[in-house]
This record gives C-alpha cells, sequence and structure tokens, in this order.
C-alpha cells in the first residue's frame, strides 16, 4: 500500500521536501542574483515569491495524504502531556464528565430496557392484551364467557389465552411453600411465542373442565425443590394438598412479564358451557392474543367489535360497552412511563450540565494557552490545524471521562436494581447492555466534539498576531461573553432540575402527613393461608384461625392481634358492590363499589380504627347471629346521605346484612387514593368463611419488626403445614406504597445537588478567571480609594447578576417542565410558588458564596504590586 | 496557508501536466516554463506549485526521481505517466471543450448587440 509506504517513509519524505525547496529557493536566488539583485534582497524575494516555506512543507504534507494520521497521533501524544501536566484540571473535566455520562448510562439502561426494547418474546409486537373498556373510561378483566367468544369466531388472531393468579402451596417436598403462579387456557405459552425446555405445553385436552391436573414449573422451582432432576417429567407433586403430574420445566430464560414472580402453571379448566351468572362471567381474567402475520391493532379492534355485537344477540349482560386492544409492551409500560421519561430528562440535563462546565474549564484553559497557540500559528500551523489539536486534547478528556463514565454507570446499575421499586423496574434486574454502551460511546463523542468545538474555535479565532505581544482585550472579551452565556444556561438548568426535586419534596411531605385512618406504628403484617379438603369446614377454617389470634396474642410484647381477608396499603384489591335493600317509599339507586373487608374479632381495635356511630363487630356475630355490617364514613355518606345506616339493610354481593356501626375511613391501595367506600363482615358470616387467605396484624408494644420470628412461631404451633407468607411491618407497606415517587425524589434530589454543585462551580470558575484577568484594573480602582466592600461588591454583584439571569430562564423552564411531572406530584401545583422562591433564594445565595472566593482574591490585590507588574 | 490562484480551478493541474509532457522537468523549471510560455500571462503563486505537484505525484499522475541537474547539484524530476498522460488529454479534451462553449457565447451575444 503507497499510503502506507508514505507514512512509514515519513522521514525521508521531508528530507527530500526540505531538499526540493531548498533547491528552488537556490535557484530562484542565483538567478535574481545574476539579474544584478544584491544577495540579501535576493533571497528575501525569493522566500517571499515561495510564499513562506514552512506553510508550503505543510500544504505538500497535506496533499500527501497521510497528514491527519500523523497529525492525529502527534495530537494525541501532546494531549496526553499538556493533560498529564495539570492534573487537577484533568482530573476536574474527566469526573465531570463522568459523572454525567456514568448517572444517564445507567438510568439509560433502566429505561431503555423498559420503554425501548421490545418484550422478550419472538415477534413481540404482535402480542396484544384486550380488556373490557368500562362506561366511565376505566377498563375492566376480562371474562371467560367473551375469551370462548372470540376464540371461535375471531379473524385476525393467531392464539388467544387467558390466565388469572394461582397460588398453590406446595408441600410434601420438604417444607410447605406458598408459591406465585398462574392458571392460563390453553394457548398461553403459544401467544407468548414460547415452550417448555424440557417436556411439554398444555393442550386443549388438558384445559377443559374435570381434565387432569397437571402443572409446568419454572426453572428455578425444579432446581430448587427437583435438583434438578429430568425425571421430575411424569413425577405427581402435591399443590394445595392435591395431586399434579409435572408435565413441562419452563427455559432459564423464559421472562413472564404478566406476571414476573409465577413459578407454576396449571390449566385452568372453566367450563365451556357458558351458563348466566356464573363465574365464566366474572371479570377477573387477564387476556392475552397474537396477532396473526400482518394484522393491525384497528384491524382487530374491528373484528372484536364485529364479534362483541354478534355475542350481544345471545347474551343480554356481562358484555363491555366495546374491548380495549393495546400492544403489550405499551399495556406493561404505560403507567411508569411518565416517571421513567421525567428521570431520564433529570439526567440528560445533568449530563448537559456536566458538558457545559467542562466546555467551561476548557475555555479557561484555552485563555491561559493563548499565547502558545499564538507561537504555533506563527511557525506554521494553519487555522483547521489548531482546531485540530484543541479537538484532539478534548476528545482525549472525553475518552477519559466517558471510560470512566461507563465504569461508574456498571456500578450504578448494581445500585439502581437495588434501590429502585420494583413497579419501576416491572421486576428485572438493571444491566448495562450493548445499546446502553452505544448511548454511552455516543454521549462521550458527542460531549467530546462539543466541548472540543467551542474551544477549538476561539483559540484559533481572534488576532493571533497581537496575542504573541500582548494578551488580546478583544479576544479575551469574547470568551469571558461565551463562558458567561454558558454559565447562565448551567444555572438555568441547575434550577430546572432543583425546582422539579423540590416539587417532589413537597408532595412526598403532603402525602405522608396524610392520616391513613389507622395507627401505623408498631404494627407487624403477615398473610397466612389455609390449604387442604378439611378446611372445607367452615368451622374449622374458624376455629384455626381464632387459634391463631389467640396464639399470637400469648406471644410476649404483644399488644393486640386480629385478622382480616384484605389488609390495607399491601396491594389487596377486593371490591364488591353494595347497595341499599330495597324498602317501601325507597327507590334503589346503583350499587356503590367498596372495599370488603372479612375480619375476625379484634381487627379493628389492633389497627386503630376510630368507631364514628353504632358498635364494632365481636364475638356475638358468629355464624348463626343475624349478619351484621359496618361500614365506612364514606360509603355512610354516598349510600345514606344524611340519614343513620344504622339499623339499615344492604345486600353485600350475594349476602344480606344489618349496618350496625359506622367506622372510620382508611386509605386501602395508597396514601394517595381518595376512594374509601368499605364495608366489613363478619368471616364467618361471610359465605361459610369463604375467605382462606387471612392477613394478621399485630400490635407490638416496642419494635414490631422484632417479633416476626416469635409471631411465626406462635402461628406454625397451631398448624405448621400452613405457609406464612408476605412478613412486613405496616411502616414498611407505608413508605411501598409511595416508592416510585419516593425514588424519582431520590434520583432527582442527587441530580439537583450534582447540579447545583457544578452551576457554582460555573460561577466560580468565571469569576476567578474575570479577577485574574482584571486584576489591573481592580488595582487601579483601589489605588483609586475604593474600598474592600466596593471592590467584593463589584465581584458578587457580577456572580449574582449571571445567577438571577439564569435563574430567570430557568424558572420559565421549570415551569414549562414541572407539569411533565404531573403523577408523579401530589396535593401541589406544578407552579407551587413556595418551591420556586425557596430553589431561587437557594440557588442565588450558593453562586453568591462561590463568588466570595474570587471576590476576596480581589480584595486582596495590591495595587503597588499590580501597577508594577505590567 | 492556501495561496491564491488567479487560475480557474483545475487549470493549474492541467498546465502542469502539459509541461511536464514535454520532458522530465524540475520544479523550478516549471514554474519558470509557465512564465515563459504563457508571457507572464499567467502567475503562478509558487505557494500553491508545489502542493499541486506532490497531489499530482501522489495520485498517480506524476512520477519523480531524483536527478543531477546541469550544475550538479541533484533536484526532483517530474515525468508524466501513462495514467497522467491519459488525464491529460481527457482534461485538455474537456477545456478545449469549455473555452469553445464560452466563445461561441460571448460571440452569440456581441452579435446579438449589433
Amino acid at each position: 500500500m503507497r499510503w502506507l509506504q508514505r507514512l512509514l517513509n515519513r522521514n525521508r519524505l521531508e528530507e527530500q521536501l526540505d531538499e526540493e525547496l531548498r533547491f528552488h529557493i537556490d535557484r530562484h536566488v542565483a538567478e535574481l542574483i545574476a539579474g544584478g539583485v544584491p544577495p540579501t534582497e535576493a533571497r528575501r524575494r525569493a522566500r517571499l515569491a515561495i510564499g513562506g516555506p514552512e506553510q508550503v512543507k505543510e500544504s505538500c504534507r497535506d496533499a500527501r495524504g497521510t497528514l491527519w494520521l500523523e497529525n492525529l497521533w502527534h495530537d494525541f501524544r501532546y494531549g496526553l502531556r499538556t493533560l498529564g501536566q495539570r492534573r487537577i484540571f484533568t482530573s476536574a473535566a474527566v469526573l465531570t464528565l463522568a459523572l454525567g455520562i456514568g448517572a444517564s448510562t445507567a438510568i439509560f439502561s433502566a429505561v431503555n430496557r423498559i420503554l425501548i426494547e421490545s418484550l422478550p418474546y419472538p415477534d413481540s409486537r404482535r402480542i396484544v392484551a384486550i380488556w373490557d373498556a368500562r362506561a366511565d373510561g376505566k377498563r375492566n378483566f376480562g371474562t371467560f364467557a367473551a375469551f370462548r367468544g372470540i376464540q371461535d369466531r375471531n379473524q385476525t388472531l393467531e392464539a388467544i389465552a387467558v390466565t388469572r393468579p394461582w397460588q398453590p402451596t406446595l408441600t410434601g417436598n420438604g417444607e410447605a411453600e406458598r408459591l406465585e403462579g398462574q392458571s392460563v387456557s390453553a394457548d398461553y405459552l403459544r401467544v407468548l411465542g414460547v415452550a417448555p425446555v424440557l417436556g411439554r405445553d398444555f393442550t386443549s385436552d388438558d384445559d377443559r373442565l374435570n381434565g387432569p391436573r397437571v402443572a409446568i414449573l419454572s426453572t428455578s422451582v425444579w432446581r430448587q425443590r427437583f435438583a434438578g432432576d429430568p425425571a421430575v417429567i411424569g413425577r405427581q407433586i402435591l399443590l394445595d394438598n392435591a395431586s399434579y403430574t409435572v408435565i413441562g420445566v419452563m427455559p432459564p430464560t423464559f421472562e413472564n412479564v404478566v406476571a414476573r414472580e409465577a413459578e407454576v402453571w396449571r390449566p385452568l379448566q372453566y367450563d365451556p358451557a357458558i351458563r348466566p351468572n356464573s363465574r365464566e362471567w366474572g371479570h377477573h381474567l387477564r387476556t392475552l392474543a397474537r396477532l396473526r402475520p400482518g394484522q393491525t391493532l384497528a384491524r382487530t379492534g374491528e373484528d372484536l367489535e364485529g364479534i362483541r355485537r354478534a355475542l350481544s344477540q345471545t347474551y343480554s349482560s356481562g358484555l363491555p360497552p366495546r374491548f380495549q386492544v393495546l400492544r403489550l409492551q405499551d399495556d406493561l409500560t404505560s403507567a411508569i412511563k411518565p416517571s421513567l421519561i421525567a428521570v431520564l430528562g433529570a439526567v440528560l440535563l445533568v449530563l448537559a450540565i456536566a458538558c457545559v462546565n467542562v466546555t467551561n474549564l476548557m475555555l479557561a484553559r484555552g485563555s491561559q494557552r493563548k499565547g502558545e497557540f499564538a507561537m504555533r500559528a506563527a511557525l506554521g500551523a494553519g487555522r483547521m490545524r489548531l482546531i485540530r489539536q484543541v479537538l484532539a486534547e478534548n476528545l482525549l478528556v472525553a475518552l477519559l471521562g466517558g471510560a470512566v463514565g461507563i465504569a461508574s454507570a456498571l456500578a450504578g446499575v448494581r445500585i439502581l436494581s437495588v434501590v429502585a421499586p420494583r413497579v419501576l423496574l416491572l421486576g428485572g434486574a438493571v444491566q448495562v447492555d450493548s445499546t446502553a454502551l452505544v448511548f454511552a460511546i455516543g454521549a462521550t463523542g458527542i460531549a467530546g466534539l462539543l466541548f472540543g468545538f467551542v474551544p477549538a474555535w476561539h483559540i484559533s479565532g481572534g488576532d493571533l498576531l497581537a496575542s504573541i505581544h500582548q494578551r488580546s482585550r478583544s479576544a479575551i472579551g469574547s470568551h469571558q461573553r461565551t463562558r458567561r452565556v454558558l454559565v447562565v444556561a448551567e444555572v438555568a438548568m441547575a434550577l430546572v432540575l432543583l425546582v422539579s426535586a423540590g416539587l417532589l419534596l413537597r408532595s412526598l411531605q403532603r402525602l405522608f402527613a396524610i392520616d391513613p385512618g389507622f395507627d401505623s406504628s408498631h404494627l407487624l403484617t403477615m398473610q397466612v393461608q389455609l390449604s387442604g379438603r378439611r378446611f372445607n369446614q367452615p368451622e374449622l377454617t374458624n376455629q384455626f384461625f381464632t387459634q391463631v389470634a389467640e396464639a399470637v396474642r400469648h406471644v410476649p410484647g404483644v399488644k393486640a392481634a386480629g385478622l382480616t381477608s384484605q389488609l390495607p396499603l399491601s396491594g389487596d384489591v377486593d371490591e364488591y358492590g353494595v347497595q341499599l335493600e330495597p324498602v317501601p317509599g325507597r327507590t334503589t339507586k346503583g350499587g356503590y363499589s367498596s372495599y370488603r373487608y372479612a375480619i375476625m374479632p379484634g381487627y379493628l381495635e389492633t389497627l386503630g380504627i376510630t368507631l364514628r356511630r353504632g358498635r364494632l363487630l365481636d364475638a356475638r356475630d358468629t355464624a348463626s347471629a343475624p349478619p351484621s355490617a359496618l361500614v365506612s364514613e364514606s360509603l355512610a355518606r354516598s349510600a345514606f346521605g344524611g340519614q343513620d345506616p344504622v339499623g339499615q339493610r344492604i345486600r353485600v354481593g350475594p349476602a344480606s346484612f344489618t349496618v350496625v356501626g359506622v367506622v372510620g375511613d382508611v386509605k386501602q391501595t395508597s396514601l394517595a387514593a381518595s376512594q374509601a367506600e368499605a364495608v366489613y363482615v363478619p368471616s364467618e358470616q361471610w359465605l361459610a368463611f369463604a375467605d382462606h387467605t387471612m392477613s394478621l396484624v399485630v400490635r407490638a408494644h416496642g419494635d414490631a419488626a422484632k417479633l416476626a420470628a416469635p409471631v411465626k412461631r406462635a402461628v406454625s404451633s397451631v398448624d405448621a403445614n400452613q405457609p406464612i407468607v408476605r412478613v412486613a411491618t405496616m411502616d414498611s407497606l407505608l413508605a411501598q406504597t409511595a416508592s416510585e415517587r419516593r425514588f424519582a425524589l431520590i434520583l432527582f434530589e442527587a441530580f439537583a445537588v450534582a447540579a447545583l454543585m457544578l452551576a457554582a462551580i460555573g460561577v466560580y470558575g468565571v469569576l476567578a478567571g474575570n479577577v485574574a484577568e482584571r486584576t489591573r484594573e481592580i488595582g487601579i480602582r483601589a489605588a483609586l480609594g475604593a474600598t474592600r466592600a466596593d471592590i467584593l461588591a463589584v465581584v458578587i454583584r457580577q456572580g449574582v447578576t449571571l445567577a438571577g439571569i439564569g435563574a430567570a430562564i430557568g424558572v420559565g423552564g421549570a415551569a414549562a417542565v414541572s407539569r411533565l411531572l404531573g403523577g408523579l406530584l401530589f396535593g401541589i401545583s406544578p407552579l407551587d410558588p413556595i418551591t420556586f422562591a425557596v430553589v431561587i433564594a437557594l440557588l442565588v445565595t450558593v453562586t453568591a458564596v462561590a463568588s466570595w472566593i474570587p471576590a476576596w482574591r480581589a480584595v486582596r490585590v495590591d495595587p503597588s504590586i499590580t501597577l508594577r507588574a505590567e | 496557508m492556501k495561496a491564491r490562484s488567479d487560475l480557474p480551478q483545475g487549470a493549474l493541474d492541467l498546465l502542469i501536466l502539459k509541461i511536464v509532457a514535454l520532458g522530465a522537468i524540475h520544479g523550478y523549471g516549471i514554474a519558470q516554463r509557465l512564465q515563459q510560455v504563457s508571457h507572464d500571462v499567467v502567475q503562478v503563486p509558487q505557494g500553491s506549485l508545489y502542493p499541486a505537484l506532490h497531489r499530482l505525484e501522489n495520485r498517480g499522475f506524476l512520477a519523480a526521481d531524483w536527478q543531477d541537474t546541469e550544475t550538479g547539484r541533484e533536484a526532483k524530476f517530474y515525468r508524466l505517466t501513462r495514467k497522467g498522460r491519459a488525464q491529460f488529454d481527457a482534461e485538455a479534451a474537456s477545456w478545449q471543450r469549455l473555452t469553445e462553449a464560452v466563445g461561441l457565447v460571448l460571440r452569440l451575444s456581441t452579435g446579438g448587440a449589433e
């Protein structure tokens, strides 16, 4: 390769170039002398004619085509040397950049996996979720009847499946363990496009009424409980005391995005003969489908609407006003998208601030190196050559920053995986994958070019010749202008982050100021699940739970204990329609959707839920006693208006009760939730103790968490075969309901503090440079009688002015951006004036402090020395 | 530093190729010849001559070797390569066409004014 030869023969080529030009000049000189020109003048003319030998040489080297490579190498070596000489500058720039790139890469890794990457299934764009739309705009779970109708008649689906949660207890093979699982219709795994790695998938033969009891296991259960033995296929296992045949094991890589915790699957086995008012009409199934290749959401929507109309000919009620079809990806991410985008936006702001800060550092250094560059220009370096040199140096900083950034991102995602709430990450672990690496490298490159070009432009511009003799006033002026603009931008971006963090902080304060309706301190909670056929007798169930409560009350340190079918703030949602029983003279309005709590005596007292009227439920309310219920204040208000509910008759789902009391409202789903209609019924009176999963609440004298072990022992002492799950203190449940907001707050706080520091450093840098350049002026001022206070004021005013302009721009930006936080805010306007005021005050104070140091340096300028120095 | 040439783009390359086509010649010779032949009309800034020579050499239109001059000192002599010859023919033809066309247009406009 000639090109390579030229590169390798560089020295010889240089000598030849030298010789060629020398020959030219010598001949010209000789000729001029022969023409009668004096030798000195001849030599001058010859050199002039050729136009500067060094510049010509540089152009010839350029023509050689290898120059850029040689220069690149030179520039990088030179860059490394200069960076090495200025360790503080280099490490400041590299660390700032690493902060920006590291943080943004870590966040990007998390967001990318959820929002951008497709689901881990073949052709995942074809997988859709189907919901029953409700008249009020919300959506409902699907029904088996609708599923069967769609399955039989659709033209656009390759496969459709329904699934519901199933929590069987695995026994007979070590300790009893409650597993998360799913009951699924036959095509569930085919909709996802995955198949067992061992054994076989479900078939329609498995999924029929009274079909065979078969199950598919996850790899982790297979490994932990069956030692990864392939002979598990065909083996009988005990789930809820019933024998199931294992027919398959899922691959270890299988990600079940609909129910990530699920470890075991069984066929749904519903009755395909749809009868009215049967469970086949209950809204409790998640419906997933796989579109046929080439089908669109719109066409599928039309297809389903046609089916719905056809079905409504046969069935008078139970069908929704329409079906809602959306991609599974959107279905899973729509709720968390705003939070993730807000966090990503915040971290990109931090990256931008970091870049601006490094650019500022570079500019500051550039003005110190003005003389060096002027000298190099005089020695033959072209403008492009100088720009390339600066670019190379700055790219080097970017590369170092990027490398450190990626390293910290690798550590960052580990932390993220731990601290981020599961809902936000959809339960998966965050990893820096190849896409994230591309992002990091791209960010590094763009950052390098960005803060490479600005200083490069400044260094190569201006009157370089003037710079040799003295520092050019005009060039320095434009430097300062650019740096001021950058600092203003930095302050503005920092303000946006600070306002966002402030609003989140105030939201969280508001949220935790809300009364959940009970005393959450010193409360321990856990779930006890009954399994086994003997508990089909309600007396045995009642006896078991009564004994559990009694045993727990005897544990030292326990103040009170109670049991409920549904625990507030635990994620349980159990709603029933409550209706007033028709009485003469009153027409019945529609039902009131209310939380239903089947409770055992002592529950309300343990939680500290207040009685407003009438009496609480107690030991009187046995299975044989007249059915009694309590209603919450909200339900009393909405259902009975001004009337006293006590003594009134209500219907709760299938059963009738007499209201005996009114209790205070309780937050069920989260502190932010406003819905508080609730009805409390005695467990014994609810369909012959139909709730086999009860939550135990224990109020402790001291630390509730410490009671976990003795309380668990007490429960096991009643029956060791009944698993205990979900052990948590109420305080931690309370914190969890706000985990998404809290996580966003932690990130925003960290980003905002970083931004504030960077902005302060930026202000400091500009002022320090400014003071250094104005030493002479300050000296003159001092000599003319300016006091220390005057000089301090001049410098600090400059800093505060910059901050003020930045803050003004930032307020506009923050007002525009804070709306995007919408869903994360609670009980506070995105334009909350207090937050804005406090943040502006904070920012101005911090910049004033940052201005103090250069201001103090200015004060200490000794006029007699500075005036003599120049 | 790029010196400005009064010649149109590409013309300098064409002139260099023509001169070199007459026989092996060194850079100074080319500069002189350009001036003589064009009766001092074409002023080639010498600063752009050498970069042009090196560029043509790199593209394989010129070959160079070191030969003794009449004064006994060694100098770099440029020769036209076969590729350079073809390039020259193509360029010269296109130049001819262009100048003829431009000439035609100019005559036409003069005729129109009469």
